[in-house]
């Protein structure tokens, strides 16, 4: 799932070396924090989040199968 | 495809190597053990160094195939991504998904499959100016749909006529919105518009 994430992020940026995932690991969720350059900040959120929202779509989807709650975060 | 192949001691070290010299990263490239490195006896007998095989992609729908493969790579096994059409004169692409998890990747009403194809543009249209547009498909799953939306919206025309008011539909994204406003242009009796904000956007079909 970390990966997931990785591979989306990395390649909608302009520094991809700048992209940091973290992954904590709950009971119940996993939480995946997503860290990039403030440069880079627009490309990853989007106009009125819709980029972001594509994201978390996606990797909603490929959550099922691991049949826990799959959290994406971007940090400010 | 630029295919690459790099010999090191380990895996790891020709990819580095190999990504260096292309100057990429591992996202962006796919590769294969060719051979995988041997230590030997005391690192005297039987050494043998590693090899792999990078493929780089090179054009904007050699990218957006490695890129979409990837990503469903890691939603689930057995998907896999075939590009099936391309038009060069209005540069545009399809990119079809095939795989036993297909349900997976489309999604409810093709949320995730409509996630996945707008991810894709951004990955490979980055600021440049020739953009090509790439249109996912999960085998035959637009077609099915836009089957679906040209029923829903002669069904819809017969209530709205009948009853003499408008009927609203659900939202819908733009592409699909188009189908129900195409397939009712030439219907007399009634029209359509669209009303609200996206992502809420959805067309109203009224009785005249």
């Amino acid at each position: 799932m970390k990966e997931l994430v990785e591979v989306i992020a990395k390649n909608i940026v302009d520094q991809p070396e700048n992209v940091e995932i973290t992954k904590v690991e709950g009971k119940r969720s996993i939480i995946l924090e997503i860290d990039v350059a403030e440069e880079d900040m627009g490309k990853v959120i989007g106009r009125q989040g819709k980029i972001a929202k594509a994201i978390r779509t996606v990797v909603k989807a490929a959550a099922t199968k691991e049949g826990k709650r799959v959290i994406v975060e971007i940090l400010q | 495809m630029k295919r690459v192949i790099v010999s090191e001691d380990t895996v790891d070290e020709a990819l580095n190597k190999g990504l260096e010299r292309l100057g990429t990263i591992k996202e962006k490239v796919d590769f294969d053990v060719l051979q995988e490195g041997e230590e030997g006896f005391l690192g005297l007998f039987g050494t043998q160094s590693a090899r792999i095989k990078i493929k780089n992609p090179e054009s904007k729908s050699e990218h957006a195939e490695m890129f979409l493969q990837k990503v469903v790579n890691n939603m689930a096994s057995d998907l896999s991504v075939e590009l099936i059409e391309e038009n060069k004169e209005n540069q545009k692409i399809v990119l079809n998904i095939t795989g036993e998890d297909l349900g997976l990747v489309i999604g409810y009403r093709g949320k995730t499959l409509d996630a996945l194809q707008y991810l894709t543009n951004l990955a490979i249209n980055k600021g440049e100016e020739d953009y090509l547009q790439v249109v996912l498909d999960a085998e035959g799953y637009r077609a099915r749909r836009k089957k679906t939306l040209e029923k829903l919206a002669i069904k819809m025309s017969k209530k709205a006529k009948s009853k003499g008011t408008k009927v609203k539909l659900d939202p819908m994204p733009p592409h699909e919105r188009k189908i129900i406003h195409t397939t009712l242009q030439k219907k007399s009796g009634v029209s359509t518009h669209s009303e609200g904000q996206e992502p809420y956007r959805k067309v109203v079909i009224v009785a005249e």
